[in-house]
């Protein structure tokens, strides 16, 4: 064998030139990136912390550790899809009078196809996912998930498929394709390049991790559940969570499959998507609907979920109308499968289907007021306490509602055939995605940081982060609705009417006032940590909280409660407050865990090579890294003491030093 | 408005004592069946997708080479035959492990392994043919999505063999344990699941696509 055939068996089409050092911007990012890495990196070994880490958190398979690694994730995750909207901004307000703008429509396309993927994926499905990882154990009164091991297996495959996506940046190109990656635009022919193949194994990679936290939390809602909490006892946030995960479950092996079938028209060479023979791309459309369809529900349930946690405890009032809420709940979960086709009216479908789907979309309308309409309710009379949270929720209700509005005027076929593919559509739905899943994401971190850590977040950042996030919402997307009705379209990197600048500009501003939002959430982080003495909650229940959560201390034993609670009404832990049920303090048991463990660590790993060596053609090296794997998986399963006994004078020691701890406070 | 207003609890409070927390150990149920179960309804969604894309795909033969023209069914009928014996004997293997028999257990195992890939073989073969005649997944949709549904089914029965291999040197090193039960269970409903597959691919693909 010579040198060159050599090389390709190895590198197969990853060459120097798919390093792009002729891109300022790109080596300016790579530069910032590598310097922050390896000053982080440079910290955490002066400091010694890697073997903390590495067996305190890599290889935990404590639910709330993993949730915060997902909280961690996502926070990291939305700086660089942030980068992403504020350089498409940026471009949009320049690219006027004779300017074409810094970035060129080849690098503006990759741009846009990278925001929505990264927000989608590695933004608000980890912060969801983290959420419910952290929250519903605690809340349902168990000691972990079903499937321990699991769950750290799916956190670090959704790790690999963030970093496949992270890559796409530095050795290579992104997609093109917009964020679903239509075919014909998305095959072969169209894309030859490796930008797709990043879109479809970051996913894949990604996906296998959100299918099996889906599985993992079914069945810890169903199963695990503390005695006496039947499901209409469970609390709201366990209920969205729970549907959530069924449209998890229900949803993820559709987009699995899809985009197998677009992998082999690109790697094998089938006709499924292509143009001739026999191929048809609407199947693909209508396939990847009825995953995207379900996701956006994916992503807001649990906020919803959150937001009645919020609006309750900070009403003093139990939550108004609970049964309606549950049943709201999972009418949307059922009606998600029925809406898909509207994202699609103009492509053929007819009156008949177009009407039907006109008429279920504006039907999800119905549940979703009645939400509204309960959180109202709660409100109403109660003694409202203006915390952060109470505040996002707040901004939520407003914000939500009028995204909503504009989603059913989109839901009228004939209204959709003007708005389609317009900067409308882009306003509706960062309208509902910031205002529900976003809103609710910060509204959740500090309910729950608390919990967390065992201090509050600093409320003075808390609230300029708030303000300038909403106000920063309004001025970024309220002039893309008025540009939406002069019928400007989406995904074009400069417009030549002079007359639209002015919208563009404000626009931009808006985006200025959310990037200060988000920086005022990490100084928010980081004033609290170094203010943690005074922001101390030694309670375990800051807000004075109703559900199980707050009855154990902050943070909580890995055990998480020393002894199983046993559950009478919905609001669990205000009914013990209430009856002042004492905290038993004697008669610990040894208490049964799950070890920690790095066989997902490893898997994960090689799923990451199988990835990145799939996208530029190494087969060797992707055949290899699969064996790799296989065998990793096999010899995990060789591995049966998973599990050791916390002695119960550990328990007796760590709930004794709670017992000062509380006795001290008051 | 017992919404609004918290209902006094204390009428009930002072009628009952309750209890809030368990003093003995608590010990949910085992959530693994289910888990596992919820699984295979997510990879039967796989499945279905590959049967839709089948539905729509099915008759799109450009030009090329149909069904009728393809398909061997008395070679398809002893193959569906194969994968329907595996799993009566792999039936057999649990019918044992509940009367705790290791060695007789194994044996059935070895023989479930050994019809599966009777199984994968006949079904390679099929697929030389196809391939050697010119009929291969990149003549026409037709035949893209008749290879990735038949070839997908072919993938999980290998995995499976894979698993079964696996299961029997931890059963043969370990011993029938409970977690060792627990994966035999699995497994069985494992293969169970890929024979149901097997019958809509053998009824909905062959035996359909014959006709006409």
């Amino acid at each position: 064998m010579n040198t060159p055939d050599l090389v390709k068996l190895i590198f197969g089409r990853l060459t120097i030139e798919a390093i792009p050092y002729h891109e300022p911007i790109l080596i300016g990012t790579f530069a910032a990136v590598a310097i922050g890495g390896i000053a982080l990196l440079a910290v955490l070994t002066k400091y010694k912390l890697w073997g903390y880490l590495w067996s305190e958190w890599f290889t935990s398979i404590d639910h709330k550790k993993i949730g915060i690694m997902y909280m961690v994730l996502g926070v990291v995750m939305l700086l660089r899809g942030f980068s992403d909207a504020i350089m498409m901004r940026a471009q949009q307000a320049m690219a006027f009078n004779g300017s074409a703008g810094f970035l060129p429509p080849h690098h503006y396309d990759q741009v846009f196809t990278a925001h929505g993927v990264i927000m989608i994926f590695f933004v608000a499905m980890p912060f969801v996912t983290g959420l419910m990882n952290f929250v519903v154990p605690l809340q349902i009164g168990a000691r972990d998930v079903a499937f321990p091991f699991l769950n750290n297996f799916s956190f670090w495959m959704t790790v690999a498929g963030g970093m496949l996506v992270m890559a796409s940046l530095f050795v290579g190109e992104f997609a093109r394709t917009g964020w679903l990656a239509y075919p014909p635009l998305s095959g072969l022919a169209a894309s030859p390049d490796v930008g797709v193949d990043y879109y479809i194994w970051s996913l894949q990679v990604a996906g296998v991790g959100t299918t099996l936290s889906g599985i993992n939390l079914l069945a810890t809602i169903i199963k695990m559940r503390a005695p006496g909490m039947t499901m209409m006892k469970m609390p709201v946030f366990t209920w969205t969570s729970l549907c959530t995960n069924v449209l998890i479950v229900a949803a993820f092996p559709v987009l699995t499959a899809v985009l197998a079938l677009l992998s082999l028209d690109r790697y094998v060479g089938t006709n499924f998507f292509t143009n001739d023979f026999g191929g048809n791309a609407m199947m693909y459309v209508n396939l990847i609907w009825i995953w995207g369809h379900p996701e956006v529900y994916i992503l807001v349930l649990p906020l919803f979920g959150v937001f009645s946690e919020v609006v309750a405890t900070f009403s003093r009032k139990r939550l108004f109308g609970y049964a309606s809420m549950v049943y709201a709940t999972v009418v949307i979960t059922v009606l998600s499968y029925l809406v898909w086709l509207h994202h699609f009216f103009t492509m053929g479908s007819g009156a008949s289907v177009n009407s039907f789907f006109g008429i279920t979309t504006m039907i999800i309308s119905i549940p979703t007021g009645a939400k509204i309409f309960n959180w109202l309710f709660t409100m109403y009379r109660g003694r409202i306490q203006f915390e952060v949270p109470m505040l996002w929720t707040m901004g939520f209700m407003i914000t939500f509602v009028i995204g909503g509005m504009t989603g059913v005027m989109l839901a009228v076929p004939p209204a959709d055939f003007l708005l389609h593919n317009s900067l409308f559509l882009i306003a509706h739905f960062h309208n509902v995605i910031i205002g529900g899943v976003i809103f609710g994401v910060f509204a959740g971190i500090n309910y729950w940081f608390p919990k967390a850590f065992g201090f509050k977040l600093d409320s003075y950042w808390g609230k300029w982060s708030f303000w300038l996030w909403l106000t920063g919402f309004y001025f970024a997307f309220m002039p893309l609705y008025v540009l939406g009705f002069m019928g400007v379209t989406r995904r074009m990197n400069h417009f030549e009417d002079p007359s639209l600048q002015i919208w563009f500009i404000i626009a931009a501003f808006g985006a200025v006032l959310i990037a200060g939002g988000i920086a005022a959430f990490l100084i928010q982080i980081f004033v609290s940590i170094k203010r943690r003495e005074a922001l101390r909650d030694v309670t375990g229940d800051p807000w004075h909280g109703r559900t199980l959560e707050w009855s154990t201390s902050s943070p909580p034993p890995s055990y998480n409660f020393a002894f199983t609670p046993v559950i009478h009404e919905q609001d669990a832990w205000w009914q013990m407050k209430e009856r002042n049920a004492e905290r038993r303090t004697e008669g610990y048991l040894p208490i049964h865990m799950p070890k920690n463990t790095a066989a997902g660590v490893y898997i994960a790993a090689f799923a990451f090579v199988i990835g990145f060596a799939m996208i530029w053609h190494m087969f060797l090296i992707a055949g290899l890294a699969f064996l790799g794997l296989l065998v990793t998986a096999i010899g995990h399963t060789f591995n049966y003491k998973r599990d050791y006994y916390i002695p119960a004078d550990v328990v007796a020691r760590t709930e004794a030093a709670r017992t000062e701890e509380l006795a001290a406070h008051v | 408005m017992s919404d609004i207003h918290a209902t006094p609890s204390a009428a009930v409070a002072d009628s009952q004592d309750l209890q809030f927390w368990m003093k003995e150990d608590h010990h949910p149920e085992n959530g693994t069946l289910l888990g596992f179960w919820i699984y295979l309804m997510s990879d039967c969604l796989i499945f279905a997708c590959l049967f839709a894309t089948y539905g729509v795909l099915g008759r799109s033969y450009a030009g090329g080479p149909s069904g009728a023209d393809l398909f061997e069914l008395p070679l398809v009928a002893v193959n569906t035959t194969m994968l329907l014996l595996s799993s009566i004997t792999y039936g057999f293997a649990v019918l044992e492990m509940q009367k705790n028999r290791r060695g007789t257990m194994m044996a059935w195992l070895i023989i479930t392994g050994l019809f599966g890939a009777a199984f994968l073989g006949i079904e390679l073969y099929e697929f030389a043919n196809l391939i050697h005649e010119g009929a291969g997944p990149q003549r026409s949709a037709f035949l893209s999505s008749f290879f990735t549904l038949v070839g997908t089914h072919g993938l999980h029965v290998t995995f499976g063999i894979v698993w079964l291999i696996t299961l029997l040197v931890q059963v043969g090193r370990f011993g029938l344990t409970p977690a060792n039960k627990r994966r035999i269970m699995c497994l069985s409903m494992f293969w169970h699941f890929l024979d149901v597959v097997w019958v809509g691919v053998f009824t909905f693909v062959y035996l359909m696509g014959v006709l006409p």
